[in-house]
């Protein structure tokens, strides 16, 4: 019983709390059940606050609990949580933005609100999961159980080619996971453990690390997504409802950088450092690439879709850097881009719920029809394209600065800051074509402006953004220490290769 | 008292949060009031840091406010330098922002009724009082990462106030169109400050002000570190080729002029734009181990100086002149800090402040005038088409001496004091600029030379086509004063402009030797300053071609233009090459051409072929291949969703149970 009620089970287990809850009540009872899921999710957020108040500043895992999970033959698998200054931020970040994408469907999902909301509860299960488990056979089956609730959140309640989205998402992310598993099975059977923390601390022979880092890379470089491995993304989100967007780019795509600084970085350093400088072309190339398609978008969503391909090359960039700074910046930026990104997707989602239409072309003036909207998405806006003061900037800066002296070459830093320049032409263009200019499509002229309940979902993100731009030391003082213990490793591993 | 140093940006902060939440509800007088107060009490901390630095020998002080970034090895705080650099600079900022706060009290009432827009009256002081907090974070900065805050802050707040009315401009998207424009290319100068950051730390260890310095002072630079200072200093130089409007990078300022008129003179002519001067001045150590970078920077400024002079003398929108004007007399402050004469520099920077600003919101009065010109003429004649003349251009002024009674002798100040006439500020400021080129560097004195020359002329052109000759139109014709709290301000800045010389005159005589404290001597505790001693043939020369300037603008508009439709008589001098002059030398279409369309081409080729016709293609066929095998998969029935959810949590219930009741 120790392990049920240990802090880091019921923050990951808890909603299912609330699902045991919502399978008994009946499916009419529409606010019943979305007030029983909401309250569930602020609870495991409770729950999760209560875990940043147990967690030291200090390296290593904390809060572990390990027990037996099934043993087959040589074959055993420990359920084997904990946490530690890479994880704690994300598992946050994770239990922070679900409450608030529960409460964005509170009118924009009507149909099967119970299974959409079990289905929510479901995914966060397997996210906390994926960002605590310690044993890889259990980070496996959280990391595939992510994908199900997903599937169906995109190919339920998705637009109108959601069976399209929802397949191509899934047969992308499940064909990479296959290499992982390979993987993880051969590193059980050939070191009789699957416990991470007993894997890093033997170290992996260099020729096998080269293999392993590939197989794992494959499937979060698909998650994440790294160029050219990316247009699974694009389709997931304009087909996905709002709710579902903000979680795709809020967290799931973190489960994926997250697996790099975890895996790639953390068990094969010295295939890291070699492959290094090849991720970190990829990167850079995702960086430019996703702001120049970005900007030719003619849905606004799709736009926002494809800004997070270039958001997320800054943080591969900045974990490729090898070097605290770099991998800090990195972290951070994960931090940040979930909560501009789910920000800016719920702002989409808004408008959505208002005009059924996303098209750019469509809107146009509406800073003097919805001007709390209009002043709230320029403050997202500008966090996202990297205003100094707020979020984006100190994240994007930090991974900058550490990639001029990663194993990268500067230059890549160099070309990646570009991507400063790009993020302000595309989100300007984005603020320009909603918000500027006359109101000139009489559709758009009686709009109402944004509910409480809309601003009061966007507040709790808008506080974050500024206190994280102003005041980020909290943050970074966090994972400072096991970032610091990574990166010593990392370096140890350079020396090696070399 | 330097610990009060940090309400220099609280209160215009507070004054900005207060009206940016509360706004609508205290109304258009108590959110006014409130923006003035706030950059009032700025002001105030501005003098008090003064007072103390006076106290402390005028040694510079730092003051921490807050940890901000601590990252591996890497630091920087939140922390004030308090010099007479950053002190002058604040004086400036704060002192002629609480001006234009003042004026813009009168001027955005009548403002947003020309617009149709009553309630957007407390948003004009919430981006103003923002911007003043920016700006003061820019210029107290102790460090470089700071000083971007402040940076890109301005940034934003011009883009804010250039698409105050984004409704407005062409097609109801110019004035947007303009404010994006300005924002993009302020980045693309940012851009080079950004890489200069990771240069200075990667290669100093740091990125705060003065233990750069410190480290700079002992440094041996080899051949790398040479090029390695002169990339820095040349990457910051793109930086304030934006941020202060010089070639390549000034194509932003003049379409800023779509901006309401207290913003034109705030942000567009006064403070914002010199950023770029003030940062080079703050760097002065960092340049000076950078010769070539320097020689850079000077021919930058004094290209700019003449380029940005000969557009203006052919363009008819009243503030278009003066932006161009602007463009012009920030490029002799760049050519004057690349001549490694930064007291000339800033002493230019804080009487171009007091004359820019004075003109910039004359300008604004006598375009008030005239629309209310046009609103009470268009009543009386029963007039339409005449009416719907741009308030701004200057074909369709003329004649108003003597209907704006105070108007007319500040703005003639301001015209006269940037043409470089004794004994107004702008004649001994520019005077320096000119003496330092003289001593130091021929050519770019011709240069400049020429571009004072076209200064005083287009001045002359305008005086003349805005006050002298018949009124061109009704509007004209009515032109009625603006109130007094729109010329009261006006006066103050035309007192300083007249008698701004005073901060730093010439060494002449006994007068600027012992015990006297000009602008030389202060800055001098900040930054080396070389006082050159008056040169007669200088500012002989520079005297006698700003008369002649004016004389020849005399011959030219003196009597000519009858009415609006009249050709310019410069363009009968001039011929073909007028049009190039009034066409700004196509280098916006040029850049349309080189730049904006490959850049549009190449992110919908990127979308289109590369994107959904190469990558998205390439992956769903391998799915095709994915989907042939699985084919179950395929036929998902996602109707059941509820089925689906159950197996899902009865799996993870059963996972969980296994192990915590089965062992």
């Amino acid at each position: 019983m120790d392990v049920l009620f240990s802090t880091l089970t019921t923050v990951t287990a808890f909603p299912l709390v609330g699902v045991v809850i919502l399978l008994f009540m009946r499916g009419e009872q529409k606010t019943a059940l979305r007030w029983v899921a909401l309250t569930t999710a602020l609870i495991t957020f409770g729950l999760s606050l209560l875990m940043l108040a147990q967690f030291s500043i200090a390296p290593g895992f904390q809060l572990v609990i390990r027990t037996p999970w099934f043993r087959v033959g040589d074959f055993a698998a420990d359920f084997y949580l904990g946490v530690d200054g890479i994880s704690v931020l994300l598992v946050l970040l994770t239990t922070f933005l679900v409450p608030i994408a529960i409460a964005s469907t509170w009118e924009a999902v009507q149909d099967r609100v119970r299974e959409f909301l079990i289905a929510f509860l479901l995914l966060e299960v397997g996210m906390v999961g994926v960002f605590l488990a310690l044993d890889l056979v259990l980070f496996y089956v959280f990391w595939e159980f992510t994908l199900l609730p997903m599937l169906f959140l995109i190919g339920i309640w998705g637009g109108e080619r959601r069976t399209y989205a929802a397949l191509k998402f899934f047969l992308y992310t499940f064909a990479g996971s296959i290499f992982m598993l390979v993987a993880i099975v051969w590193l059980g059977l050939s070191y009789g453990t699957f416990a991470l923390p007993e894997l890093m601390a033997r170290g992996l022979p260099a020729g096998t690390q080269t293999w392993l880092f590939l197989a794992f890379a494959l499937a979060f470089a698909i998650k994440v997504p790294v160029w050219p491995l990316h247009s699974w993304l694009p389709d997931a989100h304009v087909e996905a409802p709002t709710a579902g967007s903000v979680i795709l780019a809020g967290v799931l795509l973190k489960l994926g950088t997250y697996g790099f600084v975890r895996f790639n970085l953390g068990l094969f350093p010295q295939a890291a450092v070699q492959f290094a400088p090849f991720l970190g072309v990829l990167a850079v190339i995702g960086i430019l690439y996703g702001a120049l398609v970005s900007y030719a978008q003619a849905d606004a969503k799709k736009l926002v879709a494809y800004s997070s391909v270039s958001h997320l090359g800054f943080v591969m960039l900045g974990l490729f850097a090898l070097n605290p700074l770099g991998l800090q910046g990195a972290l951070l930026q994960m931090i940040n881009h979930g909560l501009s990104t789910g920000a800016l997707f719920l702002l989409v989602g808004f408008i959505y719920e208002r005009r059924h239409t996303r098209l750019l072309s469509e809107f146009g003036g509406l800073w003097k029809v919805m001007p709390i909207y209009a002043a709230l998405a320029l403050v997202v806006f500008l966090s996202s394209a990297g205003l100094p003061g707020l979020n984006g900037f100190v994240g994007e800066f930090t991974i900058l600065l550490g990639a001029w002296d990663g194993y990268a070459h500067w230059g890549f830093a160099a070309a990646a800051a570009l991507g400063v320049i790009l993020a302000a032409v595309y989100l300007l263009w984005l603020f320009f074509k909603m918000f500027q200019g006359e109101v000139t499509n009489p559709k758009n002229a009686g709009l109402p402006d944004l509910t409480r309940r809309e601003v009061a979902l966007l507040v709790p993100l808008l506080i974050l953004i500024v206190w994280i731009g102003v005041y980020p030391q909290p943050f970074f003082d966090l994972m400072a220490p096991a970032v610091d213990a990574l990166a010593a490793n990392l370096s140890a591993a350079a020396l090696a290769v070399r | 008292m330097f610990s009060l140093v940090p309400l220099v940006v609280l209160f215009p902060l507070a004054g900005f949060a207060a009206n940016a939440f509360f706004g609508r509800q205290l109304g258009a007088a108590r959110a006014g009031l409130l923006a003035v107060l706030a950059a009032g009490a700025a002001f105030l901390v501005a003098v008090v840091q003064l007072a103390a630095l006076a106290g402390n020998g005028f040694a510079p002080v730092t003051v921490p406010v807050a940890e901000w970034l601590r990252v591996g090895d890497f630091h920087v705080a939140w922390a004030f330098q308090v010099d007479t650099l950053s002190v002058t600079m604040m004086l400036v900022v704060a002192g002629v922002g609480t001006l234009i706060h003042i004026y813009a009290l009168g001027y955005m009432r009548e403002d947003v009724q020309h617009n149709g827009d009553p309630g957007r009256y407390p948003r004009f002081f919430v981006y103003l009082n923002l911007f003043l907090a920016s700006m003061l974070v820019l210029v107290g900065a102790d460090n470089f990462l700071m000083l971007f805050v402040g940076w890109e802050g301005v940034g934003l707040c011009s883009y804010l106030l250039i698409g105050f009315w984004f409704e407005k401009g062409a097609a109801g998207l110019g004035n947007a169109r303009a404010a994006m424009k300005a924002f993009v290319v302020n980045r693309i100068g940012d851009f080079g400050l950004l890489l200069a950051m990771f240069l200075i730390y990667w290669t100093f260890g740091t990125l705060t002000f003065s233990e750069l310095f410190e480290r700079l002072k002992t440094v041996r630079l080899d051949a790398t570190g040479q090029l390695i200072v002169t990339a820095i200093t040349l990457l910051l130089l793109l930086g304030a080729t934006g941020k202060s409007a010089q070639l390549p990078l000034y194509v932003w300022l003049p379409d800023a002029m779509a901006g309401p008129t207290p913003v034109s003179a705030l942000i567009h002519a006064a403070t914002m734009v010199t950023a770029g001067i003030y940062m080079i001045t703050r760097n002065h150590v960092l340049f000076a181990l950078a010769p070539q970078s320097m020689e850079v920077v000077a021919w930058i400024g004094a290209a700019t100086a003449l380029f940005a002079g000969t557009i203006a003398v052919a363009q008819t929108d009243i503030k278009r002149v003066l932006a161009y004007s602007t463009i012009s007399q920030l490029g002799f402050m760049i050519a004057a800090v690349g001549l490694g004469a930064y007291v000339a520099g800033m002493f230019h920077l804080v009487t171009h402040a007091f004359f820019k600003a004075l003109l910039f919101l004359s300008a604004g009065s006598v375009i008030q005038a005239v629309e209310r010109g046009g609103a009470q003429g268009g009543a009386h004649a029963g007039q339409s088409a005449e009416a719907h003349h741009d308030p701004q251009d200057m074909r369709f002024m003329g004649g108003l001496w003597g209907k704006l009674p105070i108007t007319q002798w500040v703005f003639l100040i301001g015209a006269l004091a940037l043409a470089g006439l004794p004994p107004l500020a702008g004649f001994f400021s520019k005077d320096e600029i000119l003496l330092d080129a003289f001593e130091h560097n021929p050519a770019i004195f011709w240069v400049l030379v020429a571009a004072a020359f076209l200064t005083a002329f287009y001045m002359g052109r305008q005086l003349l086509l805005v006050f002298f000759g018949q009124p061109r139109s009704t509007a004209a014709a009515h032109a009625t004063e603006s109130p007094a709290v729109v010329t009261t301000p006006l006066i103050i800045l035309a007192l300083l402009s007249f008698f701004g010389g005073l901060l730093n005159l010439p060494k002449f005589g006994l007068y600027g030797y012992a015990g006297s404290l000009l602008l030389k001597e202060f800055l001098s505790f900040s930054v080396e300053a070389e006082a050159l001693p008056f040169n007669a043939f200088v500012a002989g020369l520079s005297t006698v071609l700003a008369l002649a300037a004016l004389g020849l603008a005399y011959v030219l508009y003196g009597r000519a233009q009858a009415t609006a439709q009249d050709r310019d008589p410069l363009a009968a001098l001039l011929g073909p090459v007028f049009g190039w002059l009034r066409d700004k030398w196509y280098v916006d279409e040029l850049y349309g051409f080189l730049v904006v369309t490959p850049f549009n081409t190449l992110s919908q080729l990127a979308a289109r072929a590369l994107d959904l016709g190469g990558v998205d293609m390439t992956f769903n066929n391998l799915g095709e291949l994915a989907r042939a095998v699985g084919a179950g998969l395929a036929r998902f029935q996602l109707g059941y969703a509820r089925r689906y959810a159950l197996v899902m949590f009865l799996g993870a219930v059963a996972v969980l149970a296994y192990f915590l009741i089965a062992r």
